[in-house]
Formats: structure tokens, sequence, C-alpha cells
């Protein structure tokens, strides 16, 4: 778990985080579904361009977001051999049974792989550089309009920041658990598939029991401390939407329009 | 069965950003059969450190020899097991990692991992229980239905069924009252004598380091900056008060006599060591008829 790096935050004070989360989830929402309209080399190189800006930004190295994608190599390179070796169409390089190399095989593959690793940086971008709570705070703000339909917002955004906040104390939990079972003998990750399941008993057990134990004192915690339901409340944490938010907003907006425009003209 | 650490420096992240050094060149040895304290403020690496002798960390740098096994960074996982037989680990609020339906049924799962069959492994865990003070009406009983103070005897049973040659606990008295930490303390003492142990433990409480140890670690900042007995710690107030650690109560009450004009030589550690030097000290009207 100590290498695991996708989807974690580092602090720092650049361009891309000081921006608005509101900004950043939209943009980044944008940026994936734009993704799925490229088709050709210069609509990938445009939106190569317009991510490898945004990582500059940040002022976190690229090997560090290149390191991010090691633990989904496996699913990439699983894709993309189905896609390779099952495509069909266009000039057949190789075939073998059911299994054959073609021309527009290759090409579907190449794409597939383009838009994993572009989808995947951009979320990374995303969680790199905004911290938990700040997520939170900007998808409360955004879903804030379906309250006319009577959808239950506060509460849900509180679910949301008090389930994030937990990640790191439940994942500190489960590695202390685990600690303290392997000092009683248990070995994880070694064995056959049915002993491996039966490792995780003693470790999923406590982490339950735990977190059940938690919410009870956090739900009186709360009660105690005057909090009786999500409407009504003001807000401590304002989100402010400022100049370097309409320019990124105006940067991705004609990149992601001409990325759309190069499609059809190209 | 001594454990020595020799220029241990540990990192935790190794190689990310996020990288930080927990361990700087920790040189000490544990020797068999003596009850080692180690102190420090919160956050100076001492969970760090005794995750080290049960080889649930590996050192980033150095070597730590537990018995006749080597440790350090190229060791293989799956050869930690026997390592793991001898030396029992009570981690921080020990009760979190109970699972089992019964009570016994938990004690008796470590050894189990460790090759003992179910029956011995049984008997094994009704002596534990007996050894920590659990009443026999409990055995049967579901972990979650206990006390608090309970749990956390159930857990250490539960450590002490692996037999192991090294304890080793964290802050096992935490959050416990003073009662129950009286009980636990003197189990300490108890496996020592009688079962010949070899016991580590982290505590903030100075009393019991000044009771029960007699050798002491204390470290800052991720390093070990002074070990001996408990006198040759507690020696020098300032160093102490440096490092924000406390005096035994014993010897701060001591300190107060003396600038009332009491004199002490050497300064207390124990409430028992106080009243001997006391007795004599005392003008003959106030000492007892007798």
């Amino acid at each position: 778990m100590d290498k695991f790096l996708f989807g974690r935050y580092i602090p720092g004070h650049s361009w891309v985080h000081r921006l608005d989360p509101r900004a950043k989830l939209v943009l980044c929402f944008m940026y994936v579904l734009v993704v799925f309209f490229a088709n050709n080399l210069w609509t990938y190189l445009l939106l190569t361009v317009l991510l490898l800006a945004s990582v500059a930004a940040t002022a976190i190295s690229l090997r560090i977001f290149l390191r991010g994608l090691r633990p989904l190599l496996w699913l990439l390179i699983f894709t993309v051999l189905i896609q390779v070796f099952f495509g069909a169409g266009g000039h057949v390089y190789w075939s073998w049974g059911i299994l054959s190399v073609t021309h527009d095989g290759l090409i579907s593959a190449g794409l597939i792989l383009m838009r994993f690793v572009l989808i995947i940086m951009i979320s990374t971008l995303l969680t790199f550089s905004t911290a938990p709570l700040d997520i939170a705070d900007g998808i409360e703000s955004l879903l804030s309009p379906l309250r006319k339909v009577h959808f239950p917002v506060a509460t849900l955004a509180l679910m949301l920041s008090l389930a994030l906040r937990f990640v790191p104390t439940l994942m500190d939990e489960a590695e202390k658990i685990m600690n303290a079972q392997r000092a009683r003998g248990v070995d994880f990750g070694t064995g056959g598939l049915k002993q491996q399941i039966k490792t995780i008993v003693p470790i999923l057990i406590p982490l339950f029991v735990n977190a059940f134990n938690r919410a009870v004192d956090i739900s009186t915690a709360m009660e105690a401390r005057g909090y009786q339901d999500g409407e009504n409340r003001t807000k401590y944490r304002q989100l402010k939407w400022q100049r370097a938010d309409t320019i990124s907003f105006l940067v991705y907006v004609v990149s992601l329009a001409s990325v759309i425009g190069l499609r059809f003209v190209a | 069965m001594d454990i020595t650490f020799q220029h241990v420096n540990y990192w935790y992240q190794a190689g990310t950003p996020f990288a930080v050094q927990a361990l700087t060149d920790i040189d000490l040895t544990i020797a068999s059969d003596t009850f080692t304290a180690v102190i420090g403020q919160t956050g100076s690496g001492k969970s760090t450190m005794i995750q080290h002798l049960d080889a649930l960390l590996k050192p980033t740098e150095g070597t730590v020899a537990i018995g006749d096994r080597l440790i350090d960074h190229t060791t293989k996982n799956k050869h930690l097991k026997p390592v793991r037989k001898k030396v029992g680990i009570v981690f921080q609020f020990p009760e979190n990692q109970l699972f089992e339906e019964t009570v016994i049924k938990d004690i008796a799962f470590g050894p189990q991992n460790f090759g003992v069959s179910e029956t011995d492994a049984t008997k094994l865990a009704r002596e534990k229980a007996e050894l920590v003070g659990l009443d026999a009406a409990l055995l049967e009983r579901s972990p979650f239905d206990l006390s608090g103070g309970q749990m956390r005897r159930v857990a250490i049973a539960g450590v002490l069924a692996l037999e192991p040659e090294v304890l080793v606990l964290d802050e096992p008295t935490a959050g416990l009252d003073p009662r129950g930490r009286l009980e636990i303390m003197s189990l300490l003492t108890k496996l020592r004598t009688e079962q010949h142990l070899t016991i580590v433990l982290i505590t903030h409480q100075m009393d019991d380091v000044a009771n029960y140890a007699d050798h002491v670690i204390v470290m800052a900042h991720g390093q070990v900056v002074k070990q001996g007995t408990p006198r040759a710690i507690f020696s020098d107030p300032e160093w102490l008060a440096n490092y924000q650690l406390e005096m035994p109560s014993a010897t701060r009450f001591a300190q107060r006599l003396v600038e009332r004009g009491f004199s002490f030589d050497p300064l207390p550690l124990t409430e028992a060591e106080l009243a001997d030097q006391l007795m004599g000290q005392l003008p003959k009207e106030a000492t007892p008829h007798g």
C-alpha cells in the first residue's frame, strides 16, 4: 500500500492546486468526454499537448504521474492484447484459429491505449492536485441545482466528506490489524486461493466492528455538537471563482472545441 | 535470545514523494532476560522500532539480528514465520485484533497458525487465559461482549499463547483504569520472574519505568539519544526536560523535599526507595511509636 500513488493528493501551491475545485471537476469531466471524440493523429496530439501543459502547471514531475499508471499496467496490457488479437477488418497480417492480427485491430488497440492513458492521467491530475475535502465541496456545489428535485445534496455531501475523511484512517487501521495478525502467525499473500481468502477474515471482522463502533461514536459526537440535518447550515469553507479559473476554462474550452472540430474536418 | 540493531535506517514509502525517514542510524541491543523500557515523545519512532523486532518492518539500511536470524532489506517474507513465533508483539489497543466467535477460539488462533493442533491450542488457550486472569466463564462468550479491559487481556493472552521468548508491548496500559493498569504491570512481573520472558515495553508512565525496567532506551526524532539503567537516565533532570520527559513521581516528590532541607543520595526512583531513605531523616517525634 506504501507505493500506491493512484488517487492520492500531493500538497502544493501550483497554478492547478489553487484552482477552484468546481473548475477542475468540470474541466476533467469535459476532457474525458472529449477523449472519446478524438479519432485521428491531430486530435490526439492536441489532447496530449493539453494534458502535458496541465501536468507542467501542477509542478509535479511527469515521472510521478507515470508511476501512478503502474498499478493499472496489467489492465492496459490486457485490454490492448484483446483488441490486437480479436480486432477484425482491414488487411490481415497474421491469424491462427479465432485469433488474428489485422490492420484495423492494431489501430483500435492504439486508440484504446491512448484513451486509457489520457483518461487515467487527467483523473490522476485531478486527485494529485485537489485535496479530498475540496473535491467533496466541489461535488456538493455542482450538485446543488438538484435540490430543486428534492435530491438530498447536503446529506450526500456529508456522507462523501465523512467517507473521504476516514479513508486514510481506515487504511491505517487495516494496516495495524494486518500487522497484529501477522505477528500472530497469519501469512498474507501465500498459499492457495482458499487459504488466502481465509486470511482475510481476521482483518475484515475487526475492521467492520471498529467501523460500526466509530459510526456510533461519531454520530453521538455530532448530535452533541448540535447537528440536526443537512439543511439550513452555513458553510465555513466558501468556494471562490477566480481569474485563474476563467483563464483555465477558456484554454480548455478552446482546445477541446478544436479537438471536436478536427474530428469532423480531417 | 538477543536482538541487535546495527546501523538501522528506515524510511516509510521509500522512493516516493512521500518518503519520510522514521529511524536514523539505530544501534541497540535487547539482551535476553531483561526488562527494557522504550520511552520518548509521540512520533519519536518507538512504534516503528518495535516493528523491526518481529521483522514486520525490514530495515531500509542496516541489519537487525533476531536470535541467530539476520534481517536486512533483502530478507524474503516467507522465511520470517519462525522469527514471529519467538517474538510476540502486543500492539497499542490490541483489543482491535479480536475476531473469532468465542474468546477461547481467538486465543487459540495464534498457535494454530504455527501448526499446533486444535486440541493442544485450546488447552494452551485455557492456560494463558488463566495466566492473564480471565474468568473461565468468559471463555465461551464472544470477545465483542466483553469490557475494554477484558478484551485487552484476551488479546494479550492470544499473544502469550504463541509462547514467545521475547514479549513486546506497545503501551499496554493506555486507556485503562488504575486497577487495570496495576494488574497488567503485575502480570508482566510474573511473566518475567516465573517464565523468564524478555520484555520490551513502550510506555509514557515513568513510574512504570522506574519500578520495573532494568534497561531504558530513550528515543527522539527517530534516533536513540540515550541508553542505560533507569538511574542513569533519571539522573539528569535538565536533560530529561529538554526531551520533554518527566521524572518518576517519587523522584519529583523527593526533589521538593530537598528544597525543604532533606537530602537524598542517590535520588530515589520508586516509592519504596523514597520511604527507605526518608525513615532515617525524619525527626524523632515524627516516627511511629514502637
